[in-house]
C-alpha cells in the first residue's frame, strides 16, 4: 500500500484508509476487488412479476449470484385441494397460475379424466383448444405488454391490454366470466357456445394477426430492444433440460419440444401448426419465439372454429357429469343422479396420475392421487415458472442488473404458478 | 410409455445393477410407475438416465395417510428422444424420513439441478429430509414456521366466516 | 334633434352602481341600462347573487380534500390475480386516467393508497403492513378481491384476512372484481376522502394511543464505510 500512497495527494491517502467489509461486523479485506454488494429485491418491486424476492449479490453492476426467496403468495392452494370434491377443486386449482387459468383447469381435469376413463365428445374437445389458446394468446400479450413497461416501452403495455380487453369479451360471452372462468368441466365444458361467439370470435382472428404484425413492427428492428435482449440471458440447452426448464424458454434454444407436438392431447393432433424455435438461446429468441406463438395460436383456432363438430359439449356420463336440466322433470334416475353429484359428487377408483399439458411458459403437470372417496387425497400442480426460475441465476450469472431484468422478464414468472 | 412387458423388463434390468432396488411395479392407465427403495434413488435414476430417460420432470411428494410408511416422493421422468413417462415412487415413514437429494453431482454421477427447488417443497411441505441438498430451507412457509403443512394430519386452517348472526360469537376476530 | 347628455358624477349612487355592475358582469351594454329582472333588488343582493353565480367560496378543509380526493397516487401492489384485474384498470377500456390515478408510484413513500390487490399470505403479511407504515399521512386501503378482504376462496392456514394487520377503507368483492368494479371502489373511496377531511387512519378509526411496538433491541449493525461523522473526509 505503501508504495502507492507515494506521490497521492492528501485526499487519496485517506481515501486509502478507509477500510471496506464484505458484510457488516465481518473483519475487513484490504483487497478492494473483492468488494460484493448483496442487494434485495425485495417482495414489493416494481420490476419484479409479482411478488418475488431476489438477494442479487453484485458486484458493481455485474451480478455475480442470485437467490431467489419465493413463498410470498403461498396460498395452500394443494392443501385447500384435498377437502373439496373432484369438481369444486377445479375453481381452486385455477387460480394457480392467474395468466392461464385454463390450462390450469385442464391439467388438473385431464388427470381426473385418466382416473375416472371418461371419454370427452370431440365438441367439447374442439370447444377447449379454442378457448385453451385464447388463453395462450392472452397469456402472451399481459406478458409483452408488462415486459416491454420493464425494458422501458411503455405504450406497448395499453396496446397488448387493448387486444387482451377483446379476449376477455370472448371468455365472457362463453362463461360469464372474464379471469377464473370455471369454464372446463370434467367430461368436457359446462355449456356451448352461445349465439354470436363464433362471429365475434372470426372478428377476432381476423384482426389479431395484423396487431401482432404491428407489435412486431414496433420492437423487432427497434435498437434499444436489440441492444437489450440479444445476446443477454444465454443459456445453452443442455443446461436448460438439466434445470427443467421447458416452454418458450427452451424452444427458445433449439429444442424443438413442444407436448402439442410430441403427445398430444385434446385432440391438438387434427390440427396443423409450427412451433417456432429459436437458435440462440438468448433473450431476444425468447421474446421472438413467444410472439410467433401468438400466430401459430390464431392458426390453431382458426381451424378448430371451422372444424368445429356438433355433439354434446360434455360427457353423458351420468355418473360424472350433470344431467341436463329438461331431463330432470322426466326421468327419476337423472334427478337421483344430479343429487348425488351435486351433493356429494362423483367417486373416482383410486389410483395416482400425472398429466402433463404444455401450458404458455412450459410444461404444466397435475398430480392427482385418488383413493376412492369423492376427495382427491392429493393433488400436486408441477408448475413451469417454479422450475423455470431454478435457471433464472444461471441465466444471469455475469451480466448486469438491466440485462438481469431484461432476463426475469423474459423468463415470464408468474408467481401464482410458483408459491401455489 | 414403456408397456406393461417393457415395464417388467425394466424392473429387472434394474434389480440385477443394484439388488433390492426396485420393490415393485405399477401399470395403471398406460403409465409404468416403478417403486423404488428409499435408500437406492439416486442409483435408480442414475440408471433410468443413462437409458435413456434424461429429464426429471418433477419431484413431489404425498402423504399416504393412514396407510403406512406415510410419506411418499414421486419422480416423474420423461424420455425426450422416445416420448416415453416413467414414475419412481419411493416410499419413507414418518419417523425417518431421511432420502439421498438427488440434486447434486456424487460420485455415482451427476446430480439433477432441477430437483433442487422442488426437494425444498417436498421438505417445506412433508418434512422429508434430503441428505446432501445443498440448501434446505424452507421454501415457501416463513423460515420459522413450525409444522409441514401438507401432511394429512395437519389441519386446513383458515378463519370461521363471520355473518351476522354468528359475529358476536366472534367479537373481537377479524375486523 | 337635440340630444342632450349629461354628464354622470361619478360619486352618486347611480353611478357607482352602474359602474359596479359593468365591472363584474363586463356587460357589453353600457350606460344606464340595467336588465328588467335584477331592477328591483338593492346594491348588496344583486352582487351577492353575481357572486355566487360566479364565485366558489369553500372551506379551507373542503378545498383541500377535493384536491387530495382527485389526486391520489396508487402504490404498485399487485400480489395476485387481481392485480392482473388492476392492470386493467389502468389500462385503456377502464381508463383510470380519467379520474387522474395514474401515477402509480413504485415507492410508497410517494404513493396515498394502497390498492391490497390479492391475497396475502403469512409471509407477506409483515411485508404489506411494513409498506403501509411507510405510506406518509394521510393514507387509504383498498383491499380488492375476496381473497384479501375476507378469505376468499381460499379459507386455509396461509391467507390472512387484511383486517387482521392493516387498516381498510374500502373492500371490492369480486374474485376477481371487474375492472368495472375496482373501479366504483375507488371513486366511493374519494367521495370518502372528500367527505371526511380527517388526518391520519388512527383519528379515522378510532383508534388513537395504538401505536407500534417495536422490538427494544434491535441488532446494532456497525458499518465501517459512510456512517456519518466516522470515515476521513472521503
Amino acid at each position: 500500500m505503501s508504495e502507492t500512497t507515494a506521490g497521492l495527494s492528501e485526499y487519496r491517502r485517506q481515501e486509502e484508509s478507509i477500510t471496506y467489509s464484505v458484510l457488516p461486523g465481518e473483519p475487513s479485506q484490504d483487497d478492494r476487488q473483492s468488494e460484493l454488494l448483496t442487494i434485495n429485491f425485495g417482495p414489493h418491486h416494481p420490476a419484479t412479476h409479482g411478488v418475488l424476492r431476489l438477494l442479487v449479490t453484485l458486484q458493481g453492476e455485474v451480478v455475480l449470484d442470485i437467490k431467489p426467496i419465493i413463498g410470498y403468495v403461498h396460498t395452500g392452494i394443494e392443501k385447500t385441494a384435498e377437502t373439496k370434491s373432484y369438481w369444486k377443486v377445479i375453481p381452486v386449482v385455477e387460480r394457480m397460475d392467474y395468466l392461464a387459468y385454463y390450462f390450469n383447469a385442464l391439467a388438473y381435469i385431464g388427470a381426473v379424466e385418466t382416473l375416472l376413463e371418461v371419454d370427452v365428445p370431440p365438441r367439447a374437445q374442439y370447444l377447449r383448444v379454442i378457448h385453451l389458446e385464447l388463453n395462450r394468446i392472452m397469456s402472451h400479450l399481459v406478458w409483452l405488454g408488462t415486459s416491454a413497461l420493464d425494458l422501458g416501452a411503455i405504450s406497448m403495455f395499453w396496446f397488448c391490454f387493448r387486444e387482451r380487453e377483446k379476449i376477455l369479451d370472448l371468455f365472457e360471452q362463453s362463461s360469464g366470466q372474464r379471469m377464473h372462468t370455471r369454464y372446463f368441466q370434467v367430461g368436457g365444458v359446462f355449456e356451448d357456445i352461445p349465439v354470436g361467439f363464433a362471429a365475434k370470435l372470426r372478428e377476432f382472428l381476423d384482426d389479431m394477426p395484423t396487431r401482432a404484425d404491428q407489435y412486431g413492427d414496433m420492437l423487432n428492428k427497434n435498437e434499444i430492444v436489440l441492444q437489450r435482449l440479444r445476446g443477454t440471458g444465454t443459456l445453452d440447452a443442455k443446461t436448460l433440460d438439466a434445470y427443467g426448464v421447458t416452454g418458450p424458454l427452451l424452444r427458445a434454444a433449439g429444442v424443438p419440444w413442444d407436448l402439442r407436438k410430441a403427445a398430444p392431447y385434446c385432440s391438438y393432433d387434427h390440427f396443423d401448426f409450427k412451433i417456432p424455435i429459436g437458435t440462440d438461446g438468448d433473450n431476444y429468441d425468447r421474446y421472438a419465439v413467444r410472439l410467433a406463438e401468438i400466430y401459430e395460436s390464431v392458426k390453431i383456432i382458426d381451424q378448430a372454429l371451422e372444424g368445429l363438430p356438433e355433439g354434446p359439449t360434455i360427457t353423458t356420463d351420468r355418473k360424472v357429469a350433470l344431467p341436463p336440466r329438461h331431463e330432470l322433470a322426466t326421468s327419476m334416475e337423472a334427478l337421483i343422479h344430479h343429487f348425488k353429484l351435486v351433493t356429494e359428487g362423483f367417486r373416482v377408483p383410486p389410483g395416482e396420475v400425472y398429466y402433463p399439458i404444455e401450458g404458455p411458459r412450459g410444461e404444466l403437470g397435475c398430480f392427482v392421487r385418488s383413493d376412492g372417496s369423492s376427495k382427491p387425497a392429493r393433488v400436486h400442480m408441477r408448475d413451469p415458472s417454479f422450475v423455470n426460475l431454478q435457471a433464472f441465476a444461471a441465466m444471469s450469472r455475469g451480466s448486469y442488473i438491466a440485462d438481469m431484468i431484461a432476463t426475469l422478464a423474459m423468463l415470464d414468472p408468474i408467481l401464482g404458478g410458483i408459491d401455489r | 410409455m414403456p408397456d406393461a412387458t417393457g415395464l417388467e423388463l425394466l424392473a429387472q434390468e434394474l434389480s440385477e445393477i443394484e439388488p433390492g432396488a426396485i420393490v415393485d411395479t405399477t401399470f395403471f392407465r398406460e403409465k409404468g410407475t416403478l417403486h423404488a427403495a428409499p435408500g437406492s434413488i439416486r442409483v435408480i435414476l442414475n440408471a433410468l438416465r443413462e437409458r435413456g430417460y434424461a429429464s426429471l420432470r418433477s419431484v413431489h411428494g404425498l402423504d399416504y395417510y393412514p396407510d403406512e410408511p406415510r410419506l411418499g416422493v414421486h419422480y416423474e421422468l420423461l424420455d425426450m428422444v422416445k416420448v416415453d413417462r416413467l414414475t419412481e415412487a419411493l416410499r419413507v415413514s414418518i419417523e425417518d424420513p431421511e432420502i439421498d437429494s438427488v440434486t447434486p453431482d456424487g460420485d455415482d454421477g451427476p446430480g439433477w439441478p432441477t430437483a433442487d427447488h422442488q426437494e425444498r417443497e417436498v421438505y417445506d411441505m412433508f418434512g422429508v429430509v434430503f441428505r446432501g441438498h445443498p440448501d434446505l430451507r424452507r421454501i415457501l412457509m416463513p423460515e420459522d414456521y413450525e409444522g409441514h403443512p401438507q401432511r394429512r394430519d395437519f389441519p386446513t386452517g383458515g378463519e370461521p366466516v363471520i355473518f351476522t348472526y354468528n359475529e358476536k360469537r366472534f367479537d373481537g376476530g377479524g375486523s | 334633434m337635440e340630444v342632450n347628455r349629461e354628464p354622470i358624477d361619478p360619486r352618486t349612487l347611480r353611478a357607482r352602481r352602474l359602474s359596479s355592475h359593468q365591472l363584474l358582469r363586463g356587460s357589453v351594454i353600457e350606460g344606464p341600462n340595467i336588465p328588467a329582472e335584477h331592477e328591483d333588488l338593492t346594491d348588496e343582493e344583486d352582487l351577492q347573487r353575481h357572486v355566487e353565480e360566479r364565485v366558489l367560496t369553500t372551506t379551507l378543509d373542503k378545498a383541500v380534500s377535493w384536491a387530495r380526493g382527485n389526486s391520489l397516487y396508487p402504490c404498485t401492489f399487485g400480489l395476485a390475480c387481481c392485480a392482473i384485474e388492476m392492470m386493467s384498470v389502468v389500462a385503456s377500456r377502464v381508463d383510470i386516467a380519467r379520474f387522474g390515478f395514474e401515477a402509480f408510484r413504485a415507492s410508497p413513500r410517494q404513493a396515498d393508497l394502497l390498492i391490497l390487490s390479492g391475497r396475502v399470505s403469512i409471509k407477506m403479511a409483515p411485508v404489506v403492513r411494513r409498506i403501509y407504515d411507510q405510506m406518509l399521512e394521510p393514507k387509504w386501503a383498498i383491499s380488492m378481491g375476496a381473497c384479501c378482504s375476507s378469505m376468499g376462496v381460499f379459507n386455509n392456514y396461509a391467507i390472512v384476512p387484511s383486517d387482521k394487520f392493516m387498516p381498510i377503507d374500502v373492500h371490492v368483492p369480486g374474485c376477481p372484481p371487474r375492472p368495472e368494479a375496482l373501479m366504483h371502489g375507488i371513486l366511493k373511496l374519494r367521495s370518502m376522502v372528500q367527505e371526511d377531511p380527517t388526518m391520519g387512519w388512527r383519528e379515522r378509526y378510532d383508534a388513537v394511543g395504538t401505536e407500534e411496538n417495536l422490538p427494544s433491541e434491535l441488532p446494532v449493525v456497525h458499518h465501517s464505510v459512510g456512517r456519518p461523522g466516522e470515515g476521513n473526509g472521503a
